[in-house]
């Protein structure tokens, strides 16, 4: 009895709740949220924006001098603390600018700084030391003070400009002769006159809508070539990712290899071998007492039937049949109909994909599904699976009481760990008294069906 | 009795011809491969056929479905499939096309029970139906919660199984060690109760019962 199963059910886990169709829509922008950056500005708003950036600009030149100033006061120790202070400071500082560069422009900067490994003020500093990010942050701040404060300016500037020759007339009107009335210095002119610049009024609004945009988005890409991971970086992370899943496959697969041995030892193979051993005392005793030897034949066909059980099950557990025969279409819709619920199944797959990634999706709804069966005290559920982006997108949602969550040591979390050995994701949205969505994104190629 | 078996392990194909040749049938051919199955099924048109699902070159469904494009060709041509596991998708599907002339869906172990194995081939040969238990004790446990389902008594439910699986009165009277006339009253009774039109008809019977489960 120790298969797939059984194993699934012995990680906990909650998970519940009825999900219509209409659910799956208000779930995927959810996880989107999760991951999302607050809105944009408005197009209208970027003048502003513009101007309290090429102020901030010119303030980060403080926090420059004071990183130059403190390094080598750490000579006579004064620089410690300094330091303690004016890094965060200045990480706070970039920090803002990465979520200003989207708000302004889009453009998306993830945050490239280290974690120290150990804890303590030394190991933190030695950590700041040796992080390349550090570094491009104290080059950014000179680098935004010149050329951000700049781009920013000029774009401001431009809109500003328009606005100054919009309301010219009436400044003309309002102040005293000899203040605004020499237009260039040149042309003397009157409230009335003075309404010929609003061309030009209109020339510098209509280069700020062309122009202006661009220059922040100019100073965004500037900020994010100097603020964003480098690739060196990005991919020192990416193999930090692949590290930790390898070693949790590997761990999973050998642990998965235990179980099975253990199964066939304590299994089919003892059941073989007292098979073997009333057949041995059968054959002895068929000529001295038929009555007997019939009973021990009776027992012998008796255990080679228990462990061809277990056998089938054990196989279930490793790659069910019925994944093989079908793939993951056919194998799904099985398990929906030997699950004691009902479960409504859509799937829309346009062909298979490899062998491994069919297996690893398949078991994952399986788990899905048997915790719900376990925990979520549903009646209905129903699994959706289709190609989306390059990748499976499979749902599991249900009927039930809500509140599960991936924890730990649970079976969702379980699922998550393997899933991730593909790149793959699991979100879960359960609030307390259901319903429970399950969404699971596995990246993969399909093969056409033949 | 002709039959025809399709098997590609040596060792069972060897077992199933010496036990059923034991039992008074005549082997007419025995195959090794799918694509050789549709074409002896047509040709010797046997009295049944005992077909494993998986065979080469796929060995995937292969048997299976054969064994349904067989009866396309062939309409009430009696099958027997036998399987290392049994799923309902794979049962659906076969009585998808209906039972008409008999068939039948086993796992494999069912076999070492000689007795009762030879009397499903008989039964299936007859135009009976032989739906392995662990089919039925799926579906059963599916509508177990169904209102109507839950209406029956213990001893209903019991008879309820045996007779999805296609035993007739006779069977299920010796197998639960009751008189076949307390069989009968069971059976009216859970008629009644699932609201299902009664019918001596053995065949039918199976088909209603099997109908109502699956729709569950």
């Amino acid at each position: 009895m120790g298969l797939q199963l059984s194993a699934m059910m012995e990680q906990k886990h909650p998970t519940s709740r009825k999900t219509p169709a209409m659910s799956i829509q208000s779930v995927s922008p959810d996880s989107q949220v999760a991951t999302g950056r607050p809105n944009r500005a408005p197009m209208i708003a970027l003048p502003a924006f513009g101007l309290a950036m090429a102020i901030m600009a010119e303030l980060g030149i403080a926090l420059f001098v004071l990183q130059t100033v403190a390094m080598p006061l750490i000579a006579v120790w004064v620089g410690i603390p300094m330091l303690l202070g004016v890094i965060p400071a200045i990480r706070a500082f970039a920090n803002l600018h990465r979520r200003l560069a989207w708000t302004v422009s889009g453009v998306e900067i993830p945050t490239p700084y280290k974690q120290p490994k150990y804890p303590g003020m030394i190991q933190r500093l030695r950590t700041w030391f040796t992080d390349p990010a550090t570094w491009r942050d104290y080059a950014w701040l000179i680098v935004n003070a010149v050329v951000g404060f700049t781009l920013n300016l000029l774009s401001a500037v431009l809109f500003l400009c328009s606005i100054f020759y919009l309301i010219y007339p009436f400044l003309v009107w309002v102040t005293p002769p000899g203040v605004f009335d020499e237009l260039f210095g040149l042309v003397h002119v009157n409230p009335v006159t003075a309404f010929a610049v609003w061309p030009i009024a209109l020339g510098f609004f209509l280069l700020w809508l062309k122009v202006g945009p661009r220059l922040m988005r100019a100073n965004s890409l500037l900020t994010r070539s100097l603020l964003g991971p480098t690739e060196s970086a990005r991919l020192a992370l990416r193999v930090q990712e692949l590290a930790e899943t390898r070693a949790e496959t590997v761990d999973t697969q050998a642990a998965e290899l235990r179980r099975i041995e253990r199964d066939l030892h304590d299994g089919a193979q003892a059941r073989l071998a007292a098979l073997s051993m009333n057949l041995g005392m059968a054959e002895t005793l068929v000529d001295r007492d038929p009555a007997a030897a019939q009973q021990l034949l009776t027992e012998a066909r008796e255990s080679a039937g228990q462990a061809l059980t277990e056998l089938r099950d054990l196989v279930r557990g490793i790659h069910p049949p019925v994944l093989a025969d079908r793939g993951l279409d056919g194998a799904v819709r099985a398990l929906a109909m030997a699950c004691p619920l009902k479960v409504d199944v859509d799937i829309d797959l346009p062909g298979r994909p490899p062998a491994p990634v069919e297996s690893a999706a398949y078991f994952a709804v399986a788990e899905v599904l048997a915790n719900v069966v376990k925990h979520s005290a549903a009646t209905t559920a129903w699994i959706q699976i289709s190609y989306e982006n390059e990748g499976l997108h499979m749902i599991v949602g249900d009927d039930g009481i809500g509140g599960a969550e991936v924890s730990p040591g649970g079976g969702l979390h379980g699922v998550q760990r393997r899933l991730a050995a593909f790149d793959g994701t699991l979100t879960v949205a359960s609030p307390g008294g259901g319903p429970t969505t399950v969404v699971m994104e596995l990246p993969s190629a399909l093969k056409p069906t033949t | 009795m002709r039959i025809v078996i399709a098997e590609d392990h040596a060792l069972l194909r060897d077992g199933l011809i010496r036990l059923l040749e034991a039992n008074d049938f005549e082997v007419v051919e025995a195959v090794d491969n799918g694509p050789r199955l549709v074409p002896a099924l047509v040709e010797h048109q046997p009295d049944v056929a005992v077909v494993d699902v998986r065979l080469p070159p796929t060995f995937t469904d292969e048997g299976l479905k054969a064994a349904i494009e067989a009866r396309e060709k062939v309409p009430g041509l009696p099958i027997l499939v036998l399987s290392q596991y049994v799923e309902q998708l794979y049962a659906r599907e076969l009585l998808a096309g209906g039972s008409a002339g008999g068939l039948g869906y086993l796992l494999k172990d069912r076999v070492s029970n000689v007795a009762q194995f030879v009397e499903s081939v008989r039964r299936v040969a007859a135009g009976g139906t032989a739906m392995d238990p662990e089919v039925i004790a799926q579906l059963l446990t599916r509508s177990s919660r169904e209102e109507p389902i839950q209406r029956l008594t213990p001893r209903e439910s019991e008879v309820l199984g045996l007779m999805a699986e296609g035993r007739s009165n006779a069977a299920i009277a010796s197998a639960l060690f009751i008189t076949e006339k307390a069989v009968s009253k069971h059976t009216n009774n859970i008629f009644t109760k699932l609201d299902l039109a009664p019918s001596e008809d053995d065949n039918r019977r199976v088909m209603a019962v099997l109908t109502y489960l699956s729709a569950r």
